[in-house]
């Protein structure tokens, strides 16, 4: 196992596809000369050369279209976006070409693309550049989504997501490209759509994904200091999504929280919230909770700021409720 | 040249000119037996009819060859039918059956043959537009010397898409042709109206890229110049914008009306008297090369080729229920 940073993870993951198949190239704004924005892409250039290291304009709606036009005649793009707030821009591209090519082409054309970059909130970057879009994704069907939360999973799934032959969505997070955590050596692979337990226990289920495992997993250390059990659960994949899991989870817990960095409404805790009712009603004895953004757009101040994101504090009065601690 | 070689080429030249008028007599029957079996409710949904435009289909297909790709709007009948999609699974994917080209799922609008090259009918405006760059990308990035002929309206050139594409096409040296089908209206709305720079070819210089202005009720004329943007393509990987100027003779759908605020019956009708069917007719005639028995006897096969395409259609079964869940990801 070596420790690698969740960054040099994703780079790894990146390399050793390019490696693999001369069909997979990564472009997108800065990826080439500059390195990444993030520096996700630092090396590849140099590796690979500008034919498969291409830096784009700053047009996403273009260079997404072109992505996928280049995976219509063959090839396995790989697309940046600096970050997801850009990446409205290329929506059309997203949802109405790469999600429905294969369907409206009654099974001719596969899609095999990744579109890829940080998402959620990172510090300070105010309303415009501090967004969770994973709920807007995940309604899409023809896509898959996925969204790791440590380097071992950000290098397994991006594996997978370039391997696929449908569209995936790679939703990093800001805040986790400098996390560090070991990663197998060796070929390592996440398959796409499996859950992971990230700390077992039995009073209570924290569903969390990307950023907010570490959300989740403080709450867990707290919660542990009053005698609190509580299963941390990291779903990885969003669409598909680990129902089983979850209601496996569930069932052994009783009570369930579900964190998420986006919105309230129609939020993917809702979609998990629906799965548990309809699947796992039996198994519960409180109503699941939700932990989430606030429901308005990300302030600047660092005070107003911290307010509104998801926090271990909020997690666990979240969890106190669920368990009736507070009653 | 000797007078043998002259005369072959003129034979050549002879059967590529029937062999187009054949291709824009099958296009303008197909139309018309669609606008018929819509009207019967075979057809449902939108169905965008490219009658007065097959000169511009025809004329730049017939550049191509058969591994080149080709990618369209919604307006793209005419497109599939020459790109060599049987017109019976053109039909039967207009009436939305399984033996459609795409199964039924498409329609009208989503027309697709990967296999022959004909990479789609696309719905939204202007967004197929960087699809076929991405596919003259792909083409250059594996070596290939495919190149891809990307159709699309004059009201696409409004679009963000377009400018992006252009922009990056021309970066990139990508082997493509922008053919701007310049039909004057973007549903009810004529260019001038929405446009700042209504000669469409002049924005192919803020882009640094080689254009036409071609007349598109002549499909020699079109070919001529697809013929030159193929080659630019083909040997030197340049892109060209064409913008072919065209008129349709319908309603922008089949729920609109031929004329009326937007446009006069008068304006209509004299458009009608440049029908680009009639033009090549007559030329051939002129070049004594066509008889207007042979013209007859033309325009009946294609007929009985079109009945046929109805007829199969209409025999042809829905999709199997279990059809609505396949094809939305590769397993």
């Amino acid at each position: 196992m070596a420790t690698l940073t969740y960054r040099d993870a994703l780079n790894q993951a990146l390399r050793e596809e390019m490696q693999r198949d001369p069909n997979v190239f990564l472009m997108g704004e800065e990826v080439g000369v500059y390195q990444g924005a993030y520096k996700v892409s630092r090396g590849l250039l140099e590796e690979f050369g500008p034919k498969r290291v291409v830096d784009t304009p700053i047009a996403e709606l273009g260079f997404a279209g072109i992505g996928v036009g280049a995976a219509m005649g063959g090839l396995r793009p790989v697309v940046e976006f600096m970050t997801w707030n850009f990446a409205l821009l290329a929506l059309d591209q997203i949802v109405n070409s790469a999600a429905k090519m294969r369907y409206m082409s009654g099974g001719q054309i596969s899609m095999p693309i990744v579109f890829r970059g940080p998402n959620g909130a990172a510090l300070q970057l105010s309303s415009q550049h501090s967004q969770a879009w994973e709920s807007w994704l995940a309604h899409i069907p023809g896509l898959k989504v996925v969204a790791p939360a440590t380097p071992a999973d950000a290098k397994g799934l991006l594996k997978s997501a370039i391997r696929d032959n449908n569209p995936v969505i790679v939703l990093e997070g800001e805040m986790l490209y400098n996390v560090k955590g070991e990663v197998p050596d060796g070929e390592h692979i996440v398959p796409i759509g499996r859950a992971d337990i990230k700390r077992e226990g039995n009073d209570v289920t924290l569903v969390c994904h990307s950023k907010t495992l570490s959300v989740a997993l403080k709450a867990a250390e707290q919660l542990a200091q009053d005698n609190v059990s509580a299963e941390v659960l990291d779903l990885r994949s969003l669409r598909p999504i680990d129902a089983a899991a979850i209601l496996d989870s569930v069932r052994k817990t009783n009570r369930a929280v579900v964190v998420e960095e986006g919105w309230p409404h129609s939020g993917i805790g809702a979609q998990i919230v629906d799965i548990i009712q309809r699947d796992g009603f039996d198994d519960l004895d409180a109503p699941v909770q939700r932990v989430t953004q606030a429901d308005v757009p990300m302030p600047y101040n660092k005070l107003l700021e911290r307010a509104a994101k998801a926090s271990p504090e909020k997690v666990v009065a979240a969890a106190r409720k669920v368990l009736y601690l507070d009653a | 040249m000797t007078a043998t070689a002259r005369a072959a080429k003129d034979t050549a030249q002879s059967e590529l000119h029937l062999r187009m008028l054949r291709q824009m007599l099958l296009i303008r029957r197909f139309e018309e037996k669609a606008a018929e079996a819509y009207a019967l409710g075979k057809i449902g949904g939108f169905c965008h009819l490219y009658i007065g435009q097959e000169a511009v289909g025809v004329g730049a297909l017939a550049a191509l060859r058969d591994d080149d790709y080709v990618i369209c709007s919604y307006r793209e009948h005419g497109q599939a039918l020459i790109k060599g999609i049987p017109a019976n699974a053109v039909m039967a994917e207009l009436f939305g059956k399984a033996t459609g080209c795409s199964k039924g799922k498409g329609g009208s609008m989503h027309l697709f043959d990967a296999k022959r090259g004909f990479m789609g009918g696309h719905g939204i405006v202007g967004g197929h537009v960087p699809l076929g760059a991405g596919l003259a990308f792909a083409s250059k990035y594996k070596g290939s010397d495919q190149v891809c002929v990307c159709f699309f309206g004059e009201a696409a050139v409004n679009i963000g898409a377009f400018h992006e594409t252009l922009n990056m096409a021309s970066v990139w040296k990508l082997p493509i042709i922008f053919l701007c089908e310049n039909n004057r209206y973007g549903m009810g709305t004529a260019f001038e109206r929405v446009a700042a720079v209504t000669d469409i070819v002049e924005h192919a210089c803020s882009y640094d890229m080689a254009a036409e202005l071609v007349d598109g009720m002549n499909a020699l004329t079109v070919y001529d110049a697809t013929r030159r943007a193929v080659e630019r393509a083909r040997k030197h990987s340049h892109p060209t914008l064409l913008e072919v100027r065209t008129y349709r003779f319908m309603g922008h759908s089949m729920s609109d009306p031929l004329h009326g605020v937007y446009r006069t019956k008068d304006e209509v009708e004299e458009q009608k008297a440049r029908d680009p069917i009639t033009q090549l007719a007559a030329k051939l005639k002129d070049d004594g090369v066509l008889e207007q028995a042979a013209l007859d006897a033309l325009d009946a096969e294609v007929h009985a080729e079109i009945e046929d395409a109805v007829k199969f259609a209409d025999d042809s079964p829905d999709p199997d229920p279990d059809e609505l869940f396949t094809d939305v990801l590769v397993d």
